[in-house]
């Protein structure tokens, strides 16, 4: 179990010190999140009512185009080199390396939804220190399932040729159930929660969470084989 | 009798509706150095990578030293060490960094590892604490030998081990090839240049249209002979 918890260290080091090395990876997905949002504003224009009723959409949404980006690349550097066929080399058990992948990524994306957040926040007038603990929990668990799901993916789509735009295609549609529960808890921790439903769509981002978790955890040995 | 390190029997794997390998059978014992040749695309890389667990068959099987490839990957995967056309070595970490990479991958500490020692061995003492960015392929392919310098294993899969180096790395790779030998480990050796391999191979097996046949090394003794 140690030597586990070694190699996912291991993979979680290797990530990050790659990552602030370069830093190539952060930039341009802050980049994106900060266009996507100016992109909505714009689109939307001015009016507090319709901001208010699709912000926790607007958010979200921004999240995952911006985490596509940040998955892609976990799995490119170990093919630039063929690393991947040296990783699956290693002894020990190659769920070891899904974990690995799955908290630098999860660092990651929760690090860009830092600066993007309070962007989000001031550009459509978010009462977003109000609510900021709620806020918090809601984007942890809605990230941890969009993470885990965009890591395995990413893990099955580094074995295909274009693997760019199927990225994409295979992972948007596992997500709809996640995401309406993240839209759903968000939109009601923003602007008031009429019906009383926040605390239910949290539960349910924690049940996704763990399926989602299990199943990427069983599979994961067989997509990652050539 | 202790198990061969390598036992194929009726291996043919597909790619798509191509079958690079129709049906290899193999056995090389401990102790001996197999040279395996054959034209580009004939399948010698992936016959190495179905040995090392990398690749599962579509049909036949595979033992490394009576471990099952598919069924008990996780026991032949600490025996087996590769160095592949790539490196597999991670252009924005170190060279010292890439071997501390490799030893906690492999579950052991970094802490007393003999990276710098290991670094000198293959010629990167200056560049231990540089970026792999800018090394060249040669370069790149020493620091793969650094990491299998550091756990030596029992069956060395070595894949053009001796494209991109020059004189003195080959000699490495084939010091290296021969202390796996000596000390009752395998070596496979795929290659064009036989004539590089016939310093430390016993034995010579060429892959055609996704078949094995076993020739001998000229000038070469065959120690161990046939398995």
């Amino acid at each position: 179990m140690n030597a586990e918890i070694q190699r996912v260290g291991a993979i979680v080091w290797k990530d990050l010190t790659a990552e602030r090395r370069t830093k190539a990876n952060f930039n341009s997905v802050v980049f994106l999140a900060g266009m996507i949002l100016l992109l909505f504003g714009f689109a939307i224009g001015p009016g507090g009512e319709i901001i208010d009723a699709i912000s926790g959409g607007v958010l979200w949404l921004t999240v995952l185009f911006s985490g596509v980006l940040s998955f892609n690349r976990s799995y490119e550097q170990e093919l630039e080199n063929g690393a991947l066929e040296m990783l699956l080399l290693y002894p020990g058990d190659r769920r070891a390396i899904f974990v690995g992948k799955l908290l630098a990524n999860l660092f990651f994306v929760l690090l860009v939804e830092v600066v993007m957040v309070p962007l989000a926040a001031l550009l459509y007038d978010l009462p977003l220190w109000a609510h900021i603990g709620p806020l918090a929990l809601v984007l942890v668990l809605g990230t941890i399932g969009f993470v885990t799901l965009g890591t395995f993916y990413a893990a099955m789509a580094s074995r295909l040729r274009a693997r760019e735009v199927m990225l994409p295609l295979l992972l948007f549609p596992m997500l709809v159930p996640l995401l309406v529960g993240a839209v759903q808890a968000t939109g009601g921790i923003l602007h008031g929660d009429l019906m009383g439903s926040t605390a239910s769509w949290l539960k349910l981002l924690v049940v996704f969470d763990v399926i989602f978790f299990v199943a990427a955890l069983l599979a994961f040995e067989h997509i990652i084989e050539d | 009798m202790s198990n061969p390190a390598v036992l194929a029997a009726g291996v043919a794997r597909r790619f798509g509706r191509r079958w690079v390998l129709r049906g290899i059978d193999l056995a090389i014992q401990p102790g001996q150095v197999v040279a395996l040749t054959g034209r580009n695309g004939s399948g010698k890389t992936t016959l190495l990578r179905l040995i090392a667990s990398i690749l599962r068959p579509t049909r036949g099987e595979i033992q490394v030293f009576g471990f099952h490839t598919i069924r008990e990957g996780a026991s032949v995967r600490p025996l087996v060490g590769m160095l592949a056309h790539n490196a597999g070595i991670y252009d924005d970490l170190t060279a010292a960094e890439n071997l501390v990479f490799a030893l906690r991958m492999a579950g052991h500490s970094a802490r007393r590892a003999p990276i710098s020692e290991v670094l000198d061995r293959v010629g990167l003492t200056s560049f231990e604490f540089e970026r792999v960015r800018g090394f060249s392929a040669g370069m790149r392919r020493r620091l793969g030998l650094a990491r299998l310098l550091l756990r030596p294993p029992r069956l060395l899969l070595l894949d053009e081990p001796y494209a991109s180096f020059d004189q003195d790395g080959i000699e490495l790779v084939n010091e290296f090839a021969a202390r796996i030998r000596d000390e009752g480990g395998a070596v496979i050796l795929s290659t064009h240049d036989i004539g590089r391999a016939a310093v430390v191979a016993d034995r010579r097996a060429h892959i055609a249209d996704g078949l094995l046949g076993e020739q001998a090394i000229p000038g070469v003794p065959a120690a161990g002979g046939q398995p």
